[in-house]
């Protein structure tokens, strides 16, 4: 397929899925606040954090309330990467790449799209929570008709891979906001608070059931083992490098075990590494460490994967798509 | 619901005649949409228009501030064509475009209608369009036009006439098959016991037409649609017929001159490419022969085309027939070539080239419609009755100046087909873009076409950038058994292209 193309589609999944995360963050902290009184109202700071834009935003807004917050993470066309930008940024890859997607899939992410876009018109209000529902059953829907009508060959690969490595960067980002948070306070633990700040993570990434059948209580090693290393759950960091890597693979035919080319190589041992790691060995090392150092290592994939797969597009170099925020 | 009741007619209506009766079979269809409810044929609107716009049937409009793109904007109501009218007009172009190509080879190689006079030798050199790069030239499969989309108008008189040829890069046929599909899902109903002749078949037979002109020795040829990008106003179309035909649409970036041949740069390297359905006009095909800062176009892609390893359609250079002065000749190019009388007639014209006929226009600017000669969309036209005093003498300037620039033809009233208006049906003028395709063996010409509508009371300009819709075309056949006979809409006598010999002059 065409280099361009190929970039197009795998950054139309990656802004999908990461409006998809914004929205998730967002839904969860406006339940979280709810049940906790606005004396928790320095919840919507980490939130910032989260998406990795607290700078931009500091500079634009100054202190973080309820309302600024969720203006910048909505709607706000400054920023890259609210929802609405996100899904901007979607739907023009989409187009770029339209010929090479389904009809379906178009149609629903233009459908999406129109649906965000319309709900800014109207001006529905900020933190209404069936908008963000519907941003994540947009997301989940675009997903399904992907897998059941296009051809899982190259293209689809792509967009799978763009997925998932935004994916793992996502929640990777939600357990370092949240863990440091809730770290300094273990005195705490079993406090009624503290539960409600752990399991408003694992709801984040819709985690909370799935955790409950594998692991029972709620307690902080386990919680963090199962967004980080579980092998089954996917949004759990393992789970999405594991099954980028098989994506990649896919695309390459590159045999298991062996690399074809630097994007494979950075991306097996990443995988290689997560799938030998304990969250002990984690938590001995220290947890911001680790997932900074799994954030850099994640970004040297895609700087990989654009050199081996994207930049035979030479312009492209001038207007590569954002890769960090 | 009603029509045609106590209105003022504008010229020639196309589902009532003047004694105020119905149309052949437009009959069956005003019935059904009288006897809706009250509100039902809005409904089916509405349903028509959300479509478009969940589908992102866009196009764009250069300088709209309210986003890129429009959604395209469909009347509800069908345009209905009898077969047997439609067979004659599909006839007309058939011969018209084979004639065309012939003219085309011709004026790039022998030269022979120029020099037996029939056209005048410097009415075809100081052509801004006349290519020289491409003398010589004769395309793989002996196709000049591959695409056509002939403009029809229809006078007071009922008779179609050719507007344009649009031989260059004609737009509209994806709006074709989008508005049939939209009309099928949102209006079902109105189609019961119709034979309405499908336009389904049109990816498939493009994507046939363009491998049959590849270069000599290609055994599987690979075509590409070559689009300027996403921000060109056309840019639906291109990634509609990309994606219907199955293959890559790729930007002049996409592509590279390599080992002599043109190739797209993939995830796994450089393939090449053998047929290239550009989108692109030809000053932007090449910044190393043509515009040199185009950034849309492929640097050594003219060498490519020269050698004969890449063809592209239509060929470079076609836009020489487009002129409008040659237009104005088309007549005696089919009876030079063809030995026939044209079937479709031409728009009566005054090439302003020609001193009288320049003379005669200047005399009667105020009755007549001038035309620069190279220009599409309906830019630079001025509707003499309408025109103000200045804009009349600023023409006769411009005329004066460079009178191969301009032709004049005579105003026409198009004709007017029922259209919905807030909640009522209104007579709006109409025109009709029937496509055309050549391939190396036949020509096929597209069921019906694109039918523009101009939505402002009055108003005869169609174009969607300047508030004109569209409808659906409907060829509706007699009430025999639907079958599509394939072998009717092929006519092999298009094959006198590719020997050129058999053409009589």
């Amino acid at each position: 397929m065409l280099s361009r193309v190929a970039d197009s589609v795998f950054w139309m999944a990656r802004y999908v899925e990461r409006a998809e995360n914004v929205a998730r963050f967002i839904d969860v902290n406006i339940n979280l606040t709810l049940d906790l009184g606005e004396e928790l109202a320095s919840q919507w700071e980490p939130l910032v954090a989260t998406s990795g834009d607290d700078q931009l935003f500091k500079k634009k807004y100054g202190a973080a309330t309820r309302e600024k917050v969720l203006k910048f993470l909505t709607f706000d066309l400054e920023n890259p990467n609210s929802i609405l930008s996100c899904l901007t940024a979607a739907r023009e890859n989409a187009r770029t790449a339209r010929e090479t997607i389904s009809s379906d899939m178009w149609e629903e992410l233009n459908r999406f799209y129109l649906m965000v876009r319309d709900a800014v018109r109207a001006g529905v209000c900020e933190g209404d929570y069936e908008f963000y529902a519907q941003v994540k059953r947009g997301s989940h829907l675009l997903i399904g008709v992907t897998d059941a009508t296009m051809s899982h060959g190259e293209s689809w690969n792509f967009a799978r891979m763009g997925r998932l490595l935004e994916r793992a960067d996502k929640t990777s980002r939600l357990v370092d906001v949240k863990y440091y948070i809730l770290l300094p306070n273990v005195s705490y633990v079993g406090h009624s608070l503290d539960l409600a700040q752990w399991s408003a993570m694992l709801r984040s990434a819709s985690a909370l059931e799935m955790y409950r059948r594998s692991r029972g209580r709620i307690a902080p090693t386990p919680v963090v083992d199962f967004l980080l290393l579980d092998r089954d759950f996917p949004r759990s960091l393992r789970y999405c490098v594991s099954r980028a890597e098989q994506a990649l693979r896919a695309i390459t035919g590159t045999p298991a075990g062996s690399f074809g080319n630097s994007a494979e190589q950075q991306l097996g041992r990443l995988r290689a590494d997560l799938d030998f790691t304990s969250i002990g060995d984690i938590i001995s090392r220290g947890m911001h460490e680790f997932i900074d150092d799994f954030q850099t290592r994640l970004n040297a994939v895609d700087e990989r994967a654009y050199t081996c797969f994207f930049a035979a597009a030479p312009e492209l170099s001038s207007q590569r798509q954002e890769i960090t925020q | 619901m009603r029509y045609m009741e106590n209105e003022t007619r504008f010229g020639f209506d196309e589902y009532v005649d003047v004694e105020g009766r119905a149309r052949g079979r437009s009959e069956l269809v005003m019935q059904r949409i009288v006897s809706l409810a009250a509100g039902e044929l809005v409904r089916h609107q509405r349903a028509a228009e959300a479509m478009l716009r969940n589908l992102g049937i866009t196009f764009a409009v250069y300088g709209h501030d309210d986003g890129a793109e429009k959604v395209w904007p469909f009347d509800i109501l069908p345009r209905i064509l009898e077969h047997e009218e439609w067979q004659s007009i599909e006839r007309g172009l058939k011969q018209r475009i084979r004639a065309l190509n012939l003219f085309l080879d011709d004026i790039y190689n022998d030269c022979r209608i120029l020099k037996s006079g029939v056209i005048p030798s410097d009415l075809i050199q100081s052509a801004k369009t006349f290519r020289k790069c491409c003398i010589g030239q004769r395309p793989p499969g002996g196709v000049w036009c591959h695409v056509t989309g002939t403009d029809l108008v229809r006078d007071r008189d009922g008779a179609f006439y050719v507007l344009e040829d649009n031989l260059r890069c004609p737009s509209g046929v994806s709006y074709v098959l989008e508005n049939r599909e939209v009309m099928k899902r949102t209006f079902p109903q109105v189609f019961g016991g119709m034979q309405v002749c499908s336009v389904e078949d049109y990816p498939e037979r493009l994507l046939a037409a363009l491998q049959s002109c590849a270069p000599a020795g290609c055994g599987d040829p690979t075509v590409v649609v070559l689009t300027p990008g996403s921000y060109n106003s056309a840019y639906f179309e291109h990634s509609f017929l990309a994606q219907k035909m199955g293959v890559e649409l790729v930007q002049g970036s996409d592509l590279v001159v390599s080992d002599g041949y043109v190739k797209m740069r993939t995830t796994r390297g450089l393939r090449r490419v053998d047929v290239i359905y550009r989108r692109i006009d030809d000053d932007f095909l090449d910044p190393s022969i043509f515009q040199s800062d185009s950034l849309l176009g492929v640097p050594g892609l003219m060498s490519v085309y020269s050698a004969g390893r890449v063809t592209l359609a239509n060929a470079p250079a076609t836009g020489i027939a487009d002129d409008k002065a040659v237009y104005a000749y088309v007549p005696k190019i089919i009876k030079y070539y063809l030995g026939e009388e044209a079937i479709l007639p031409n728009v009566p014209t005054y090439v302003c080239h020609e001193p009288k006929e320049c003379q005669y226009v200047l005399d009667h600017l105020a009755e007549l419609v001038v035309k620069p000669v190279n220009e599409s969309g309906g830019y630079g036209i001025l509707m003499g009755p309408q025109a103000s005093k200045a804009e009349l003498e600023k023409q006769g300037d411009l005329i004066r100046k460079n009178p191969r620039n301009f032709i004049a033809q005579p105003m026409l009233t198009l004709s007017t087909a029922p259209t919905l208006i807030d909640d009522s049906l209104q007579a709006r003028h109409i025109d009709l873009r029937p496509f055309v395709l050549t391939g190396a063996n036949d020509i096929y010409v597209l069921p019906g076409g694109l039918t523009r509508v101009a939505l402002k009371h009055g108003s005869m300009i169609v174009n969607s950038s300047q508030g004109g819709g569209s409808k659906d075309t409907w060829v509706v056949r007699n009430g025999q058994p639907r079958i599509e006979r394939r072998a009717e809409q092929v006519d092999t006598a298009a094959a006198s292209l590719s020997n050129g010999g058999s053409a009589r002059c």
